[in-house]
């Protein structure tokens, strides 16, 4: 029997009763729409939150004081410290060799207000690199210019700016953070939240005069940029060793972007892996589906099956034909499927922008592969049940 | 008689379990058709006559004696074998039609010929031939549901003769017929006949049966006449 023939015929056999093959392929439809659609939000959510952890920067070592325990999750910080100054961050600068910029970082809140207007703040008290290591974009003026460590000058968020002066230019302009005015020297482009920090309401000051704000001497954070991403443990190594003996002991605790990256990005990896399976169990419920629904037909064309015994077909025959009516139904299903799940993630993306929502390859392919082999698998018994009907039963006249 | 026999059956026996109880359709039946012949098997209800149509069919096997068919003794043939057998050499003709509902006149007829993988330009033609020697041509297009009950049986007998067997076996052809009609797919049937296939109707009409050359009556499983011939 030619393989055309055998396709028409399955079909046609299907057309016969459409509602219930209609319900059966739209079981397939939702399993392989939800494997997608779940999938896709797994892998949006990775994509999301890598990307959030690359925009910091790559090549990124961070200094953090205080010694930490190397394995588990956030790092706590388990001794106390001494202060992680800004002549540190300057010994860093000098004595590691792989690095090539650092950028200390104070942080602290103040109260920012210009005329009747004001509103809390967090600042960043740096110098002139974080610019280009968090990848910081201008929206107007000039960053913290190279070798300004104490001046009266600040660089607004974009959402502070548009706050505090609307529609004026808030450059040239004047505010005051707590008791000390400053003069507005540029603004930052608009950036969103990285991070937990929502960069778009921070104040960048330099370094010396935000801590003199805060009236402290300890930075929140040092970030150095290493020049080669193969330098990147020897990098970490010498700025212990920097920080160990000015500190006399080993008080401080360096991370890299990397290892935080790919941690993350396994965790998401296996929770789109969790999220697959569960939705691929809708794919069994809906095996057992088409299993019905096969069995039902089965039954229903009994003195069809005796008649096609009766013509010359073969019993390997029916079994092909039944299997196909099984994997059309799945087939059909499983691209009716895709093409929701598609549209659907398309739908979260356009209502969800930051979420790059897209169901990765593997997903697709197995979503598809898995609700074919479900039809082929499920419509198996039903198949060879049909093949070893008796034809003289089958074909049995009817009553009446 | 100098005709080869077609068909050649020997000490035929065929039991069924029916509960606890084995019930004897067939016992010690012994038969000989000759290529070509028409016979009737006539009998009453339970006498047997469809289990042996089934045997010659190739539908059921015996459970003991042995059938020839064309000199080759069926009960070595395996699965595969006895499906080439009943697609090349046997058509069936059914009381109820046994038409399939979805496909249109000319695709029902097609069937068998699509079974044993014929290219589709020559299963067109062949189909309608078939069509054309039933006078049915016109019909073609129509669906089972839009036939009336000669006319079913007529796309039947095209779909039945479509491989052009030796031989045709008819159960009870007539029986949801009216006499009218009946006597057309006779007439039909013995048209085919009378160009050379062997024609073995099941009936328990005695005015159908009676047409036959050959009638073979069967009681209780067995053979009790075998008149003409």
């Amino acid at each position: 029997m030619r393989t055309r023939d055998m396709a028409r015929y399955a079909a046609g056999g299907l057309r016969g009763h459409g509602l219930r093959t209609g319900f059966s392929l739209a079981g397939v439809a939702i399993g392989v729409a939800s494997v997608i659609l779940l999938t896709a939000l797994g892998e949006g959510a990775r994509l999301y939150v890598t990307g959030e952890f690359a925009s910091l920067g790559t090549n990124l070592l961070i200094t953090i004081p205080g010694k930490t325990e190397t394995f588990g999750g956030a790092p706590m910080v388990s001794t106390a410290p001494n202060d992680l100054t800004v002549d540190d961050a300057d010994a860093l600068a000098r004595r590691v060799p792989q690095v090539r910029q650092v950028a200390p970082v104070a942080m602290g809140g103040a109260r920012i207000r210009r005329g009747e207007r004001a509103r809390d703040v967090t600042i960043f008290g740096t110098t002139h690199p974080l610019r280009e290591m968090r990848k910081l974009e201008m929206g107007t003026g000039r960053y913290i210019p190279a070798g300004t460590r104490d001046a009266p000058v600040c660089v607004l968020g974009a959402k502070i700016a548009r706050e505090l002066f609307v529609n004026d230019n808030p450059l040239g302009e004047t505010v005051r953070l707590g008791e000390f005015r400053f003069r507005v020297i540029g603004v930052l482009a608009p950036r969103g939240t990285s991070v937990g920090f929502d960069l778009d309401e921070v104040v960048h000051l330099p370094v010396e005069t935000a801590l003199r704000l805060f009236n402290r001497t300890s930075l929140f954070r040092v970030l150095m940029e290493v020049r080669n991403p193969h330098d990147m443990d020897a990098a970490k190594d010498a700025a212990l060793a920097v920080l160990t003996e000015r500190h006399g002991v080993e008080d401080v605790t360096l991370i890299t972007q990397d290892a935080v990256l790919a941690s993350f990005d396994q965790i998401f990896r296996a929770l789109t892996l969790a999220l697959a399976g569960i939705a691929a169990v809708s794919l069994a419920v809906a095996g057992i589906g088409i299993m019905n629904v096969m069995l039902v037909s089965v039954s229903e064309r009994t003195p069809e099956v005796g008649l096609l015994k009766a013509v010359g077909a073969h019993s390997a025959q029916i079994v092909l034909l039944f299997l196909s009516e099984a994997a059309l139904i799945s087939t059909a299903g499983g691209l009716l499927g895709l093409g929701v799940g598609w549209g659907a993630s398309r739908l979260l993306q356009a209502f969800v922008p930051d979420l790059p929502a897209s169901p990765p390859a593997w997903a697709v392919l197995a979503a598809l592969g898995v609700s074919i082999s479900v039809g082929v698998l499920f419509g198996a018994l039903p198949a060879r049940r049909a093949a070893a009907l008796d034809p003289v039963n089958a074909l049995m006249r009817r009553r009446g | 008689m100098n005709r080869q026999a077609m068909i050649q059956l020997e000490n035929i026996a065929r039991t069924f379990e029916v509960g606890d109880r084995p019930v004897h359709a067939l016992r010690e039946v012994n038969l000989s058709i000759a290529s070509g012949e028409y016979v009737s098997i006539m009998g009453p209800s339970g006498s047997g006559k469809s289990t042996l149509l089934n045997i010659l069919g190739c539908l059921d096997r015996p459970d003991a004696g042995s059938y020839r068919l064309d000199g080759r003794e069926t009960a070595a043939l395996s699965e595969t074998e006895l499906s080439k057998v009943r697609r090349h050499s046997i058509g069936f003709v059914f009381q109820f039609f046994h038409l399939v509902p979805r496909l249109t006149a000319a695709e029902n007829i097609e069937l068998p010929l699509v079974f044993a993988g014929v290219d589709p330009p020559e299963r067109r033609e062949r189909v309608a031939r078939a069509l054309d020697e039933v006078t049915l041509t016109e019909r073609s297009d129509h669906r089972p549901d839009q036939l009336s009950g000669g006319e079913r049986q007529r796309v039947a007998i095209a779909r039945a003769v479509v491989m052009k067997p030796a031989l045709l076996l008819a159960d009870e052809p007539t029986g949801n017929l009216d006499t009218t009609v009946g006597g057309e797919i006779v007439a039909l049937l013995e048209r085919m006949n009378a160009d050379g296939l062997t024609l073995v109707v099941v009936t328990h009409d005695p005015e159908i049966g009676e047409r036959a050359r050959r009638c073979v009556r069967l009681q209780d499983g067995r053979v009790v006449t075998d008149e003409g011939g």
